[in-house]
């Protein structure tokens, strides 16, 4: 790449209040691949925990504040599938009727992309990810299905990567779904992590901090050794910061 | 289990812990997964026949009038009669009748989920009719007192040991006095009992995966020959179906058939399928003397106009439910419906009205396996979120949840209050944390704590330390 792109980084909630060190690492990784990055202060939440509970007036209206923050960049980056799938794929239909944003939230989801995604496959960009311990992907549902986003970030990860069965099974995180009807998102939980553990990796990396989140809580309740972190710290090298629901050091 | 779509989550639990239902479900979904996949890849062309399939469902209910019309006049021309009921009751009376009108006894009956939908086998019991199930998993059920989990693996939820115990309970008295226990001993017993029924039977009523409008046929796919006996043994052969079932030509149905069952069982084509045009005609070896069909609506008309059209693309197949974790999960009695999985969370408020099954399509996580599957391209995820808006608009979701809801939405809309709350908020939390990473319990957070850990917040927000220029410390 020979001209630099500005790229607004579209932090998603979770990672902005839970995971800043995650923020961090997708920064560090779009600069290193040649990207001019900001971060526009006016941006909070996408809108899909409303958009998802029904509430399309209040979805609208963050749809609405969001496009107006990103709209102005060559580019809008997403460390999280399910977010970047709002805009991308439910900002347009949400706004279709609206006569003032329809065309905006159409131009914003032709240059919005998912962080892995975005590194892959508009700047081939291919971080220095050292050799070690061995990884396990956790596919996130809307992401893979939405964004078909799959190969990506094995391909980024390289041959540190190990294989789960079941890959493709959601792991029962689903946003409101995961306290609204904990027993059975537990159980999915469960299939996901007995899963995930039977690949002999401890490192599992995901491009979703909520079902990130979801998984590692259920894998520290249940005593399990498996350590959960969001692949942009690993493409980013940054092994210091502690695995989510984990002790500091 | 509550048979109401309200109690999903109490009954999703208590389904949980049924370690014979887990085990069933879970031999249910390895096989449906492996089955369907093969039986894809055996197909090049699968997806373009979806599209197709779906194409001939969407001209159909763009012309849904002038189909059912022309349905009708072949059937009549055929020799049989169509009944036009607007709801359950309406079909329950008119099946009623025509049982009467022949002084029927015992009715014989193929596997039907519209049957189900309108409550059949206990209208007919309440007027002194015997319903006999002949489909072996309707059978097992009917002997269970209990409603088909799964459309078309109506005990999908008992294992073998039960249906052995089932059986042993229910058939020693008529002589069979040997507990059987190898699936084909089972199934031999069960034939052994029902032959004598087919015999006996007054009137025999089956369900229809296609009524065609071209030749007023009506087709069942069966992969037990039952349904056949069922439709050819008695005097009196009653089709109900829903008007959605209705497709143009012997050749739409032809592709619907390719689509259908590979997306159900994995199989080509089911072992039997029978097309029925009529009742016997003058030199025909065999066949009934009267041939009705009870068309229903039953809220689906209502459904053609609005948001919820696709849904009637429907072909019954089961793909959502056998590819969703949560049906995996839950099992299909947890739905408190007729109709189960994404397929019934989306049908079921539409058919019992969002008031009483609002539960249904939130018990969802929109992970979207069901719409990758669907034959016909129903987008699920979609028609459930519309359904979530319906019941928000209503105000019928929990109002905790609404306030919650609307208190994130209105400090979200006022970024900088949501920055500063936001920064604060996840500072307390990290301290509170005190560098254990994580609370195993937390105010207000019950849903998530009371089975998980609930990951700690690394300190002040990335928003917050952005703005302030520390750019560079990871």
């Amino acid at each position: 790449m020979t001209t630099s792109h500005t790229v607004a980084l579209f932090v998603t909630c979770l990672v902005d209040l839970f995971r800043p060190s995650a923020a961090f690492a997708a920064v560090k990784l779009l600069q290193d691949a040649g990207c001019t990055v900001s971060v526009p202060q006016a941006q909070t939440c996408c809108g899909q925990p409303a958009y998802n509970s029904g509430d399309k007036k209040n979805a609208s209206a963050l749809a609405a504040q969001t496009i107006r923050s990103l709209m102005d960049y060559d580019y809008v980056v997403v460390p999280g599938g399910s977010c970047a799938a709002m805009i991308k794929h439910h900002y347009p239909e949400l706004l279709a009727g609206d006569a003032a944003l329809a065309g905006a939230a159409r131009a914003l989801a032709g240059k919005t992309h998912e962080l892995t995604q975005f590194l892959h496959e508009v700047m081939h960009y291919k971080p220095a990810v050292s050799g070690g311990e061995k990884i396990t992907y956790l596919d996130s549902c809307s992401g893979l299905r939405e964004l078909t986003i799959k190969d990506q970030p094995r391909a980024m990860l390289g041959s540190r990567i190990v294989e789960n069965q079941d890959s493709e099974t959601c792991c029962g995180f689903g946003g409101t779904f995961c306290v609204k009807y904990t027993s059975v998102s537990t159980a999915m939980a469960d299939k996901k992590l007995d899963r995930l553990a039977a690949t002999g990796a401890v490192l599992v990396a995901g491009g979703d901090l909520g079902c990130l989140m979801h998984l590692a809580g259920r894998a520290a309740r249940r005593d399990m050794k498996l350590q959960f972190r969001h692949v942009a710290e690993i493409l980013a090298g940054d092994d210091q910061t502690p695995a989510i629901a984990a002790e500091e050091k | 289990m509550q048979r109401h779509p309200a109690a999903f989550n109490a009954n999703a639990a208590e389904a949980l812990l049924d370690a014979d239902l887990q085990a069933a479900l879970g031999a249910a979904e390895a096989g449906f997964g492996v089955k369907r996949r093969k039986a894809i890849q055996g197909l090049p062309e699968f997806e373009a026949l979806c599209d197709q399939a779906a194409a001939i469902k969407d001209h159909v209910l763009d012309h849904l009038d002038v189909y059912l019309q022309r349905f009708e006049a072949q059937v009549f021309a055929a020799g049989g009669m169509v009944h036009w009921c607007e709801d359950a009751q309406q079909a329950r009376e008119v099946i009623l009748k025509i049982c009467r009108s022949v002084n029927a006894k015992t009715v014989t009956k193929g596997k039907s989920m519209v049957a189900e939908e309108v409550g059949l086998n206990p209208f007919l019991e309440a007027h002194n009719i015997r319903p006999i199930e002949t489909d072996l998993g309707e059978y097992i059920i009917q002997l269970a007192e209990e409603p088909p989990s799964h459309i078309i693996g109506p005990a999908l939820h008992k294992t073998k040991d039960q249906v052995s115990d089932l059986f042993h309970a229910h058939h020693a008295p008529l002589g069979f006095t040997e507990r059987q226990s190898s699936g084909e001993a089972l199934v031999g017993e069960a034939r052994a009992i029902l032959r004598q029924k087919y015999l006996v039977a007054d009137v025999g009523v089956t369900g229809a995966n296609f009524l065609i409008a071209e030749t007023g046929s009506t087709v069942i796919v069966t992969n037990e020959g039952n349904g056949d006996m069922t439709q050819i043994f008695p005097r009196v052969h009653i089709v109900i179906a829903s008007i959605e079932k209705i497709v143009p030509t012997l050749e739409d149905a032809a592709t619907l058939l390719r689509v259908l069952a590979r997306s159900a069982t994995g199989q080509e084509m089911s072992v039997y399928t029978t097309f029925s045009t009529g009742p016997k005609r003058r030199g025909d070896a065999d066949g009934p003397e009267q041939f009705h069909v009870v068309l229903l609506d039953n809220g689906r008309s209502a459904m053609l106009g609005g948001a919820q059209r696709d849904m009637l693309r429907c072909i019954r197949c089961g793909a959502c439910m056998n590819n969703c974790p949560v049906y995996m999960a839950a099992g299909g009695h947890a739905y408190g419906a007729t109709y189960m999985g994404p397929m019934g969370a989306v049908l079921t408020p539409n058919l019992e009205g969002v008031k009483r099954a609002q539960a249904l399509p939130f018990a969802s996580t929109f992970c979207g396996k069901c719409e990758t599957v669907c034959p016909v391209r129903i987008p699920l995820p979609k028609l459930m979120r519309e359904l979530r808006s319906a019941a928000h608009m209503a105000r019928l979701t929990p109002a905790r949840e609404r306030l919650w809801l609307a208190l994130w939405s209105w400090v979200a809309q006022r970024p900088e209050l949501y920055h500063r709350l936001g920064g604060a908020g996840m500072r307390i939390l990290a301290m509170l944390a005190r560098g254990k990473g994580r609370f195993g319990w937390l105010p207000l957070a019950g849903g998530w704590t009371g089975t998980r850990d609930f990951p700690a917040p690394q300190g002040e927000n990335f928003m917050a330390q952005w703005a302030r220029g520390e750019k560079d410390t990871p």
